[in-house]
């Protein structure tokens, strides 16, 4: 019976990596969301944007390294972020004039949206693939723990402990900030408002008087630059593989449904509830169970709901249980 | 019927460049591209009857292919006895325990008389005790299956039955995947079916490569047997090499193009019976029926029309034929590889064909899938040469000209997304229009 260790497992192992993840997802889903909201179609072509964007990073990063620049104990990625924001958002704004502003104007259809967004989807990946190659790149130099779980039980004495990854509380800090930002964004300044009346019922916000093609492009800034965040992030974190984009989508997408397609603060708690219940049914109880039980009750068993190279279906089948349960999600309604 | 002119030049055209490779090329990869070629026009075919017929957006193609694959290898593979001894019966069971949990899942929510809340609480009971004595039951079979010679086998292995009648069985549990995602998201918004449909894809994806005691998982099913002779054995008997020494065929390559022929014509005759069955229901009053709810969904129903049974149907039917295609694919290849289904290969790309060929038009889905297909292919060959024509004022090993020569097989994506993105603006309506 030991409690503590037991906790120290689940943060390890479930609270810090469920955050992280979390947030890349919500990252990605509420740029998903917003872009739902005012051009009103499901964007396939996202996670090639994120990838878009985390591939400047690297190639900037790859560049500033050679003329010896580093942020001290943080990754020198950090450092390029912006220009890989401003190169991503350019090219969400090229694709908006030479795709889909055509669509937006005719008020086509949004599966016909839907399908030239598959087009984008298909021109990033292969520029990207022809770019920088289909292989898996590794750019994070920083510092890699901030305390690691042998200083944990160091300092406590416990046999189990937890460690956290400078990437992971970057990922964290940078998602809420940028989240908070965003939010009261929307909420506080006349463009954001402007959104949202033009996201809550168009002519009417044409009549009074907002300027579609600023609110157009405003969202497209917002979702070009959190598409980057959200790639730089996951790539820092885990590793940037151009492939891994388009299987995100699915969470991602889930994210925003499960939380109301169209409502920001829905993506955003969507993108934590799949990723920790991704993490709370495919990790292995067995030694957590040890320490809270009495010895005789002990497991043998790994008491793991499903093998870990599941973790991307777990989305899946929240995604089915919300469209059963409650199509229009927790937040229901879609207005931002 | 001046369409027919039309149609004429259009595959007169495609049959040219087939020609062009396979006098240029070798004429062993203009018939393995057609081949291929068929198979994805059949897809096409299925995809179309849904987009086109009804409206219906399906971004799973990858998953029913790959549920066709599968059943390609549960059907001819020739079961593993010593595997089956282990723990077939374990096996069973757990299927015989799926087949309880969804007959009483199905008759809990057909049942009126209990409250809403109390009918999802007993059918969530359901299921968690039913997974639980699955894996009691099953974890430690799957774990002696898969330790039995992994090498080797160390999976149950099919039926050994002939591997046409997989092409049946595919389409059918294909149908029966589409029924279920249908029953769930066709009365949702259209763009709820199209992330359902990738979600059930990918997961169908992520069983097949990790259910190893089914499929061997990423360590592949190889030699499935075919329903063609053997290039072997047409080399060594009697009447092939006199047949090669009359004419002055070279006695290999000959053998090949015989086997990769076989194939066309069985393909063939499938794409031509589905490809008059679709025409004749386009005519028909379903057909009509459907494209009225296509087009105006409120009127339909209001004479009477059940449409989500009806999007079930043709969502089911489209599905089917994308099994059946998969199937086909495993056939032809004589091996199941799952890492090779990926979603822009299978899902994305049919899409590409069916946009160009034109929505609704079952010329269209043919001419797409043959056009489509042969540029997938042939854009390897076409990125290097522009590759090279633009970087060859630099230097041979200069860094920047190899690294660009090395990515360019990626150019068929840049491909694939420009076709897609200026056939859908500038002619929406593709090659052949609906109802030319």
């Amino acid at each position: 019976m030991d409690y503590f260790n037991a906790l120290a497992l689940i943060i390890n192992f479930i609270v810090i990596p469920g955050l992280t993840y979390g947030s890349q997802l919500a990252l990605g889903a509420l740029g998903v969301t917003l872009i739902y909201a005012v051009l009103r179609f499901s964007n396939f072509a996202h996670g090639e944007l994120m990838s878009f964007g985390t591939m400047i990073c690297i190639l900037f990063t790859w560049l500033g390294q050679s003329y010896g620049f580093s942020f001290s104990f943080l990754p020198t990625a950090l450092l390029f972020v912006p220009i890989a924001v401003i190169f991503c958002v350019l090219y969400c704004i090229v694709i908006e004039k030479f795709v889909f502003s055509f669509y937006r104007k005719q008020k086509a259809d949004p599966i016909i949206t839907l399908i030239a967004s598959i087009g984008v989807m298909f021109l990033t990946a292969g520029l990207i693939r022809f770019i920088i190659g289909p292989g898996d790149q590794s750019f994070n130099d920083g510092v890699r723990f901030i305390f690691s779980v042998r200083d944990f039980k160091n300092f406590t004495g416990l046999e189990q402990g937890f460690g956290l990854k400078t990437t992971q509380a970057l990922t964290i800090g940078i998602t809420l900030f940028l989240s908070i930002s965003l939010f009261w964004f929307l909420n506080s300044t006349k463009t954001g408002k402007s959104m949202r009346a033009f996201s809550d019922n168009e002519e009417l916000a044409l009549l009074s008087g907002i300027d579609p093609n600023k609110v157009v492009l405003v969202t497209w800034i917002i979702a070009g630059s959190l598409a980057t965040f959200a790639g730089v992030l996951y790539g820092l974190d885990k590793i940037y593989k151009p492939f891994i984009f388009l299987q995100m989508l699915l969470p991602i997408f889930s994210a925003a449904i499960l939380g109301g397609v169209g409502n920001p603060i829905g993506a955003f708690i969507g993108g934590y509830i799949i990723a920790l219940s991704e993490l709370i049914v495919t990790f292995a109880y067995k030694r957590v169970l040890g320490y809270i039980l009495p010895e005789n009750l002990a497991p043998d068993s790994m008491m793991q709901f499903l093998a870990t190279d599941y973790k991307y279906a777990v989305s899946f089948i929240i995604l089915v249980i919300v469209l059963i349960i409650k199509p229009t999600g927790i937040f229901s309604g879609k207005t931002i | 019927m001046n369409y027919w002119n039309r149609r004429f030049t259009v595959f007169s055209i495609f049959f040219a460049a087939l020609f062009i490779v396979g006098f240029f090329q070798s004429w062993n990869v203009a018939f393995a591209i057609f081949n291929i070629c068929i198979i994805s026009a059949i897809m096409a075919l299925g995809v179309n009857i849904q987009v086109g017929y009804a409206g219906i957006f399906n971004a799973g193609i990858m998953g029913f292919a790959a549920i066709g694959g599968l059943a390609a290898v549960l059907i001819s593979h020739p079961p593993v006895t010593e595997t089956i001894s282990i723990g077939g019966f374990s096996i069973l069971l757990c299927g015989l325990i799926i087949g309880l949990v969804v007959t009483i899942c199905i008759l809990l929510n057909t049942r009126i008389l209990l409250s809403k809340i109390t009918r999802r609480l007993l059918i969530s009971l359901t299921i968690i005790i039913g997974l639980f004595f699955i894996n009691f039951i099953g974890s430690p079979a799957v774990e002696q299956i898969e330790s039995f010679e992994p090498a080797a086998t160390g999976f149950l292995g099919g039926f050994g039955m002939p591997i046409i009648f997989s092409w049946i069985i595919g389409a059918i549990a294909a149908g029966f995947v589409a029924w279920l995602i249908g029953k769930i998201t066709l009365g949702l918004r259209s763009d709820y079916l199209a992330i359902a449909t990738l979600g059930i894809a990918e997961t169908i994806i992520y069983v097949l490569k990790n259910e190893d005691w089914l499929t061997r998982g990423v360590k592949n099913v190889n030699a499935l047997p075919r329903p063609v002779p053997y290039e072997l054995s047409l080399q060594e008997s009697k009447w092939f090499i006199e047949f090669c020494e009359r004419y002055q065929f070279p006695l290999v390559e000959t053998s090949s193009i015989i086997v990769k022929l076989c194939y066309s014509s069985l393909f063939l005759t499938v794409l031509i019976v589905l490809f008059s069955l679709f025409e004749i229901a386009l005519k028909s009053p379903w057909g009509r029926m459907m494209r009225a709810i296509r087009d105006n969904e409120v009127s339909a129903r209001a004479m009477g029309k059940n449409i989500k049974a009806r999007h079930i149907e043709i969502f089911i039917l489209g599905s089917a034929v994308v099994g059946l295609a998969g199937a086909m694919l495993t056939t032809l290849e004589g091996q199941f590889t799952p890492i090779a289904y990926q979603p822009l290969r299978f899902t994305f790309t049919v899409w590409v064909m069916v946009i160009i060929g034109g929505t609704g038009n079952n010329y269209g889905s043919i001419i797409g899938g043959f056009l489509v297909w042969f540029l997938w292919v042939e854009a390897e060959p076409l990125g290097l040469f522009i590759v090279e024509f633009v970087t060859s004022p630099l230097n041979e090993t200069n860094s920047l000209r190899v690294h660009l020569i090395n990515n360019a097989a990626h150019m068929r994506y840049i491909m694939m997304g420009l076709l897609l993105l200026l056939v859908l603006r500038f002619s929406p309506k593709g090659i052949f229009p609906e109802g030319k």
